[in-house]
């Protein structure tokens, strides 16, 4: 075999993903935008909106973990919805249950949702496309009926913990550092982004490279030696943990959970958003969470029909499916490109004749 | 020395593979044969995606068809696809990279190996660079680099050259030549192109519907008289 150490121009992998100067800035641009969130935005916003804000943060995070199957494995999941209610039921239980500390919870919420959330997408080895997202739909559908039946906990006892409708109801505990709405914004910032490294490590790394083949070509992946069942499972179970995750924070966020707040087709929205956001990118789940907390809640504020999202998402589905399949993330700074171009174009008027596209 | 011993193939009516009997002694082995002849079903049944309904095959004194097909990777089955595989998102290194972190090599020698594998394929310019970057030829060779990355025992090549202009199937041509000595595994070419085949491959084997219709040298073979009419009105042989 041929010495490879002749190439000394090779750089290892980690350099070249870190050594352009865009990178330092777009790192930059994150630091400062993850600053101004902490620390500007809650006090800018009204209660409402801060109330908002933390459903976006956690969807950002179901939509993340939803990107993890529809964006990275090709999974097309429409029980990520319950996944979320089931670990807000779980946290809930656990916090009106035990005194755990509150990122305890979180983490014992992200446990046992993995498992549960790993079972709902067991499908997923054996089979793909409309028969999954039919089959996961039924799954999520059977769990809401669940739920409806359970309730969910509110400070009574045995299993379920639920005391009955009209009894005076605790509201779920909050961490103490973060007993305020704005504190709360705050933490469920931190724990998001946590969530985001903790995704990126592995996107970055084997399990990510292992997923991308999967996407690819299952045979070929099986040819490349991967084990697919296992990196399936593995996907399946990271996006439910972090999905329990965002639950917990979700129970602390809302402070009183109501079984008819999570509905079966809250799963096909948060798919739609998904899929508007852009499924291949990190970034699109924050497009996501907004679309799919803070639009309606800007929506109502200025007193629009909440039928005009459903129609709305309608159109950017399609759009996103047949235009844009990387989603708003990737189209938004392409059209905007484009428009740089044109009006350039206007404010030079009449450029001297030079070939120039665009 | 791959002994391969009456497998036969079946999908509901179809029979792909009917009783099919060669032996790959070493080096780089041609298999030919028309469309549709069932040179395809054969990899994948070398890969572990088609289970034979009958037949053995014995890979280096090892019984191939009791490995999980995952796990023939690891063991050294190593293959290209009729259709492009290297993955878009991803580096020339990653790609390869990825192989060998699913093989049994250890992580240390790495770096080393899949550069070495992309040296080896003689694949210019930056090896971070995305492989949606690059154009069919490289794209190719990206894929031949992932099939002798660490340590191959058996490299399949599904119709490499398709497609590919002459001088990239040149250099192709060299490049698996280059396979047996450097890399240390026997390969088991399947092409249409007749030259090719004939510049690499010591000998050859021709399938016709699912049965090993010749097999020899591969000057041989290409002569016979029931491989030129096999042939006739689907492919020249040169
Ligand atoms: N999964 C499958 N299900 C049903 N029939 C199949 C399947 N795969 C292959 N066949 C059939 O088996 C026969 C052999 O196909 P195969 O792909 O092995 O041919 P080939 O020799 O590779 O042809 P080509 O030169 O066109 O690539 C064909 O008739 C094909 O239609
Ligand atoms: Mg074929």
């Amino acid at each position: 075999m041929t010495s490879a150490g002749v190439r000394t121009n090779a750089r290892p992998a980690w350099l070249s993903q870190t050594r352009e100067p865009r990178t330092l800035i777009r790192l930059a641009v994150i630091v400062l935008l993850l600053l101004f969130v902490l620390l500007a935005l809650p006090s800018m916003l009204s209660l409402y909106y801060v109330d908002a804000m933390i459903q976006v943060a956690v969807y950002t995070v179901v939509a993340l973990g939803l990107g993890i199957l529809v964006g990275r494995v090709g999974l097309v999941s429409l029980g990520q919805a319950a996944v979320l209610a089931i670990g807000a039921w779980v946290s809930a239980r656990l916090l009106f249950a035990t005194s755990l500390s509150f990122p305890i919870v979180l983490l014992a919420s992200g446990l046992v949702t993995m498992v549960l959330g790993t079972l709902v997408g067991l499908p997923a080895l054996r089979m793909r496309g409309l028969y999954l997202a039919l089959i996961t739909l039924m799954l999520a559908g059977a769990i809401t009926v669940v739920l409806s039946t359970t309730n969910f906990p509110n400070g009574g006892h045995g299993f379920l913990g639920y005391n009955g409708g009209n009894v005076h109801v605790p509201p779920i505990r909050r961490p103490s550092i973060a007993a305020t709405d704005q504190a709360f914004f705050r933490y469920t910032v931190v724990v998001s982004i946590l969530m985001f490294f903790l995704v990126l490590a592995h996107v970055r790394g084997r399990p990510g490279r292992a997923w991308a083949s999967i996407r690819q070509s299952e045979s070929a992946a099986l040819a490349a030696g991967i084990n697919t069942t296992l990196y399936k499972l593995w996907a399946l179970a990271l996006a439910a943990f972090i999905t329990g995750v965002a639950g917990g924070l979700l129970a602390g966020g809302q402070r009183y959970l109501y079984s008819i707040d999570f509905v079966t087709q809250d799963s096909i929205i948060l798919l739609a958003v998904v899929l508007m956001g852009g499924a291949y990118s990190m970034w699109g789940a924050i497009i996501a969470g907004l679309l799919y907390k803070f639009l309606p809640a800007l929506l109502n504020n200025w007193g629009v029909s909440s039928d005009w999202l459903t129609i709305l998402f309608g159109i950017g589905v399609l759009q996103a499916l047949t235009t844009a399949p990387a989603g708003i993330v990737d189209q938004f700074p392409k059209d905007m490109a484009r428009l740089g171009r044109r009006l350039r174009g206007l404010v030079k008027r009449r450029p001297p004749a030079r070939g120039e596209a665009g | 020395m791959i002994d391969v011993s009456d497998v036969t193939v079946r999908f509901g009516g179809v029979t792909p593979l009917d009783g099919m009997s060669v032996r790959f002694e070493q080096g780089i082995c041609g298999l030919i044969g028309p469309n549709g002849a069932g040179k395809t079903t054969f990899f994948n049944v070398l890969s572990g995606f088609v289970r034979p309904v009958a037949g053995t095959i014995t890979a280096f004194g090892e019984d191939l068809l009791k490995m999980v097909h995952f796990r023939r990777a690891r063991w050294g089955v190593r293959r290209t696809f009729q259709t492009e595989q290297a993955i878009e998102e991803l580096s020339i290194y990653e790609n390869v990279a990825m192989i060998h972190e699913h093989s049994k090599m250890k992580g240390g020698s790495r770096r080393e190996d899949v550069l070495g594998a992309i040296e080896f394929v003689k694949l210019e310019g930056d090896p971070y660079a995305k492989v949606r970057t690059l154009g069919a030829g490289q794209r190719r060779l990206v894929e031949v680099a992932r099939a002798v990355v660490g340590r191959p025992r058996l490299v399949l090549l599904d119709e490499p050259a398709a497609g590919l202009p002459d001088e990239e199937t040149g250099h192709l041509r060299e490049v698996i030549r280059g396979i047996p000595e450097h890399m240390g595994a026997q390969v088991i070419l399947v092409d249409h192109d007749m030259s090719l085949v004939s510049a690499v491959c010591e000998m050859t084997a021709v399938l016709d519907f699912g049965r090993l219709l010749a097999s020899g040298p591969t000057a041989e073979v290409l002569r016979d008289e029931r491989v030129i009419r096999a042939y006739l009105g689907t492919e020249e042989v040169a």
